[in-house]
């Protein structure tokens, strides 16, 4: 089974059958659930934190003791609604439904969550790499409790008995509904990475997935490259890293058309990522599928945020990645796909670069350095003017490229001026006519190899230019710029 | 109990005097039921001990010249559907028979503000869900004025407390006419307020669109007085109504010159007992008397009701009961899985009608069926409002009977699940639409048994309501009087 | 006896409930559920497609709380009430399914 990377608009990822030679085309829907970075819990005033003793963050609410009633925090539909805008959904008037199933670690045995009326519908997000991937809707719900498994091996499987924690029942989440739209393991872990600067960004959530406050599940499906419909996909939980998103995605896609290429078809099922074994498994197989009985919740009340919240939500939101690396892209005139720029974003050094920029500094160079030399603690504080001045003595020819790499680590570390630090460094700027009376006294001293490099072959001209050029770095003490003797050199054989 | 006013209002005003103790009264209540619980059976538990600490509370209070509150020494029972913190709060049920709440309802903590002294638990159907209390799991309630019937249900206990003069006042539920059902058949005032008008934290859920806790009492004050003190926004229910609690006790005698009464035609006939029947035109008569301009109105989703209402609260309490799962409370009957040990548990600790309802809820709301049933009895939720919308343009109130029929037997019903459930055909609408609505004894029926004549008003109408709900009571015949 | 609700439908709505019925019950159950929706045939028999469901009795919408937190329970009282307890959690027989 081979796997071949062809980029034909945005990118395609296929996976080829060595036995017949059909490509396969990946379709991937991603369902992540965050966990909103408010002070208490969806439904009750306990407090919202992750790590304390079992049981203790729980009241009569969250632990659906008979009696209680759900109110909801304020705090949940601000940053409900503001991640629902920052993914451009529309916000909609809504309603909260139960779902009923009985599971330990659910105190009601039934989970409040939104059905078919949620408050974000109809949204997108833009990946860097171009890709707009549709959001279907980002709903609100309640967290379940934590079972933890005791006996046999720690895992549900083989377990003597369970211990349930309800200090993250009723924790609220937004859970996000990615439409089918990624097609390579890669782009689904650029989205989550996206996702995640969004989340950051809008302060909705510290969306960490090694302490679960983003929950990331892959609905996976393969087609025969050309087809238009889907094929029957399979959904993909416990994935607790981006690497294993990206591995379970590449081996449920190869253990799909494995499948259908030998005639066979894909169930439909939830399975299971092993990230020791390396593969995916089946849940244990369900004799019918779950009938949740869906109704509105009737101990809550509509949800309908004004127009004025809603606007008020729209103008506080911060830049997003995306329009940062738009913004970028415009000022150093390269295009928002470019790594440079996807990187600056990353890195939260856009706004550098474009001081940078604005200081006079050219696009392109800063975010070489940007992508190369700047992915160190503390980046974000270089001055931009500083760093202007230093890419202008690079442009200018004053420093070399390697030398300005030198004098920016310089600055960073220890502040300081570019111009302070290259003079102290000697790396001072070789004017062209000084360079030019070198070179001349290095073709003086060497006239038989001048006459070679001026009348021999190109092969012959290539060893000797080599051999010129080094005889001028030495000379200058490794101050010349090396483009710039070439070009000397060129010049001078040429025009005599 | 001579000399002891009896009615909460002069029990208030008394204590608050200091002419007379808390602690006495409370002793005067305590020998009722010394004499007669064991006959009755109102209670699952007596409070006594809480009970007298409350009292000499507020005796301490009153010496120290403060202000107790408006219940200032007044007895109360309390359904055992209303969580009381470190008191046992069993709702009738095996499944929960000895879970003691770590909190108290809304309405338990405000009563206790205003100086009740509450001195128990009373018996219901299991969970709520019954028209007789027969399905308790520890016994059923005996009709006060006659202990070979029932006392209505589900909060047969509280009503009976009432009646049998156990506690001037009590608070029950109303899902489907769970108070004033039985007020009516144990020949006291019961009430359900508009829906959002009381609290419903702390109480256990049965069926959260149409529960209310209401009042239980003699007299028509003495319910007013008690509804007063629980009604008013609680910020811990998303659905209570954002208003203070009405002022009911100032405009009581206010008359009903002038008021316009309808009288539900599609309850007056076939399917009323004709005593029944008789009383409540002898009580639109009464109200034509005293002023008021008596019609006829009808309501034709009244008689659709009933299938609405047997869909939705089945519904609503499938998934409100869902919870007892033995994990975190209550019965647990192990298992090997967590799977088994809840069926085993559920199985155990649930009796046959709160099992039927479950699954009448669940059925309803599967997939596949949803549209057919639980969607459709909303949509007839929807007529049931648009008709009390038109009646309610034409009349200020409506009058009805509160049941059919008067206190029946023991076991009378309890073979035919829809007969025992068309106890409630009179009720209904009023949950449905979340409307208030009052029942007022008024005489007795052939086998002198008490009658009820029940008051409907829109929502927030407490105030008419209960002014004509007065009016009614004092021209009511006495239950001795018999019926001709 | 109604025909539209089977023996079957209540042994699986049963399952759902997560309650065991007895072959009796089974039987007793199916006749008197069936009566009860029978009986709601009434309500079949209407035109209700231009009527919009009220889910409410109620007009209220936007009711919210500030994001302040409030005391919590006490855990010893919480877990006092529980059936089993171990290490501060609740207990429970080996659970078999996976969270759907």
């Amino acid at each position: 089974m081979t796997l071949t990377n062809e980029p034909v608009e945005g990118e395609v990822y296929t996976v080829t059958s060595d036995a017949t030679g059909q490509e396969w085309e990946i379709v991937v829907g991603l369902e992540v659930h965050c966990e909103l970075a408010t002070a208490t819990k969806l439904f009750c005033g306990c407090p919202n934190q992750f790590g304390h003793e079992p049981n203790v963050n729980v009241c009569p609410v969250c632990l659906g003791l008979p009696g209680s009633l759900p109110v909801l925090n304020e705090q949940v539909v601000e940053l409900a609604m503001r991640l629902g805008r920052a993914l451009h959904c529309t916000v909609e008037p809504s309603v909260f439904a139960r779902k009923n199933y009985f599971y330990p670690d659910m105190p009601k045995d039934y989970q409040v969550s939104q059905y078919d009326q949620p408050i974000n519908v109809d949204g997108w997000l833009d990946l860097p790499d171009g890709t707009r991937v549709g959001i279907e809707r980002a709903h609100i719900e309640e967290d379940t409790g934590k079972n933890t498994h005791a006996g046999g091996s720690g895992r549900i499987h083989g377990a003597d008995y369970s211990l349930v924690d309800y200090n993250r029942a009723g924790v609220p989440l937004v859970e996000i509904v990615g439409r089918p739209h990624v097609r390579h393991p890669e782009q689904a872990k650029t989205y989550v990475d996206e996702l995640r600067a969004i989340l950051l960004a809008t302060g909705a959530s510290d969306a960490k997935m090694e302490e679960g406050s983003l929950r990331v599940d892959a609905n996976v499906s393969v087609r025969r490259v050309g087809d238009d419909a889907l094929g029957t996909r399979c959904e993909i939980k416990n994935l607790n890293s981006l690497r294993s998103l990206g591995r379970a995605i590449e081996y449920e896609a190869r253990r799909q058309v494995d499948l259908l290429e030998s005639g066979d078809r894909v169930h439909q099922e939830t399975r299971h990522w092993d990230e020791s074994a390396g593969r995916t498994r089946p849940g244990r197989s369900k004799e019918e599928a779950d009938d949740y009985r869906y109704f509105q919740e009737p101990d809550l009340v509509p949800l309908a945020p004004g127009d004025d919240w809603i606007a008020a939500v729209d103008a506080a939101l911060p830049v997003l990645p995306a329009a940062r690396r738009d913004r970028l892209a415009g000022a150093a005139g390269v295009e928002a796909t470019a790594t440079a720029v996807v990187v600056a974003v990353q890195r939260d050094l856009d706004e550098l670069a474009l001081a940078a920029i604005e200081a006079g500094a050219d696009g392109p160079r800063v975010l070489t350095h940007v992508e190369h030399n700047l992915a160190v603690e503390g980046a974000a504080d270089l001055d931009p003017v500083a760093f202007a001045r230093l890419v202008r003595m690079e442009v200018d020819g004053q420093l070399t490229a390697t030398q300005a790499k030198t004098v920016l680590g310089e600055v960073l570390a220890t502040g300081g001026d570019p111009e302070a630090v290259a003079a102290e460094k000697g790396f001072e700027a070789m004017d062209t006519s000084e360079l030019e009376g070198v070179v001349e006294e290095v073709i003086a001293a060497n006239p038989s190899e001048w006459d070679d490099f001026r009348q021999g072959d190109d092969k012959r001209r290539g060893k000797l230019q080599g051999f010129f050029v080094g005889k001028v770095m030495k000379a200058t003490r490794g101050q010349a710029d090396g483009k710039a003797v070439t070009a000397l050199l060129e010049a001078r054989r040429t025009g005599g | 109990m001579a000399e002891l006013p009896r009615t909460a209002v002069a029990i208030a005003a008394a204590v608050r005097s200091g002419e007379v103790s808390a602690a006495e009264v409370l002793e005067a209540h305590l020998a009722e039921v010394d004499r007669r619980e064991d006959e009755v059976h109102a209670f699952n538990l007596v409070t006594a001990d809480a009970a007298r600490a409350a009292a000499a509370a507020v005796d301490r209070r009153v010496a120290a010249g403060e202000d107790p509150g408006p219940l200032a020494g007044v007895p109360l029972a309390l359904k055992d559907n209303l969580c009381t913190r470190g008191v046992p709060t069993s709702c009738s049920s095996r499944i929960l028979e000895t879970w003691c709440p770590p909190y108290d309802a809304t309405v338990v903590e405000r009563v206790a503000a205003a100086g009740a002294v509450p001195l128990g638990k009373t018996n219901l159907d299991e969970f709520a869900m019954g028209s007789s209390t027969e399905n308790s799991a520890f016994g059923p309630t005996r009709n006060p004025r006659d202990t070979g019937r029932v006392p209505g249900g589900s909060s047969g206990g509280s009503a009976a407390a009432v009646a049998a003069g156990f506690a001037p006042v009590s608070l029950g539920s109303d899902t489907g006419g769970s108070i004033r059902q039985p007020a009516a058949l144990c020949g006291v005032v019961g009430a359900k307020p508009t829906y959002g008008l009381v609290s419903r934290y702390g109480l256990v859920a049965f069926a959260s669109s149409l529960d209310q806790i209401g009042p239980f009492a003699a007299t028509v004050a003495d319910a007013a007085l008690l509804l007063e003190v629980i009604a008013g926004h609680d910020p811990m229910d998303s659905t209570s109504i954002d208003v203070p609690p009405p002022a009911l006790g100032a405009g009581l005698d206010g008359g009903v010159a002038g008021l316009r009464v309808g009288l539900v035609s599609e309850l007056t006939g076939e399917g009323i007992a004709p005593d029944v029947a008789a009383r409540v035109r002898q009580a639109a008569d009464a109200l034509a008397a005293a002023g008021a301009e008596v019609g006829e109105v009808s309501v034709p989703a009244t008689a659709h009701g009933l299938s609405a209402y047997y869909l939705i609260a089945p519904a609503e309490a499938s998934s409100n009961l869902a919870r007892y799962d033995g994990v975190r409370y209550g019965l647990r009957v192990d298992g090997a899985t967590t799977a088994e040990m809840n069926t085993a548990t559920r199985t155990a600790g649930f009796g046959a009608e709160v099992k039927r309802r479950i699954m009448l809820g669940t059925y309803a709301l599967s997939a596949g069926y949803y549209d057919a049933y639980y969607g459709k009895a909303l949509k007839v939720r929807t007529l049931v409002v648009r008709d009390f919308e038109a009646a309610y343009e034409r009349f200020d109130l409506l009058l009805a009977p509160t049941s059919p029929t008067t206190a029946f037997r023991f076991g009378d019903k309890t073979d035919d699940p829809l007969a025992m459930y068309l106890n409630d055909v009179c009720t209904i609408p009023s949950n449905l639409a979340g409307h208030p609505a009052v029942s007022v004894p008024f005489g007795a029926g052939a086998d002198g048994l008490p009658v009820g004549v029940q008051l409907l008003a829109p929502a927030l109408g407490e105030a008419t309501m209960f002014r004509a709900a007065a009016a009614l009571e004092a021209a009511a015949p006495p239950l001795e009087e018999a019926y001709a | 006896m109604s025909d539209r609700l089977t023996r079957d439908d209540v042994a699986k709505v049963a399952d759902l409930a997560r309650l065991a019925l007895s072959d009796a019950e089974l039987d007793l159950f199916t006749e008197q559920l069936g009566a009860v929706l029978d009986h709601a045939d009434d309500v079949a028999a209407l035109d209700l497609s231009e009527v919009a469901p009220t889910a409410h009795p109620l007009p209220l919408i936007n009711v919210v709380r500030d994001d302040v937190v409030r005391p919590c329970l006490d855990r010893e009282e919480v877990l006092a009430q529980a059936p089993a307890v171990e290490d501060g959690r609740f207990r429970v027989p080996a659970i078999l399914g996976e969270e759907p």
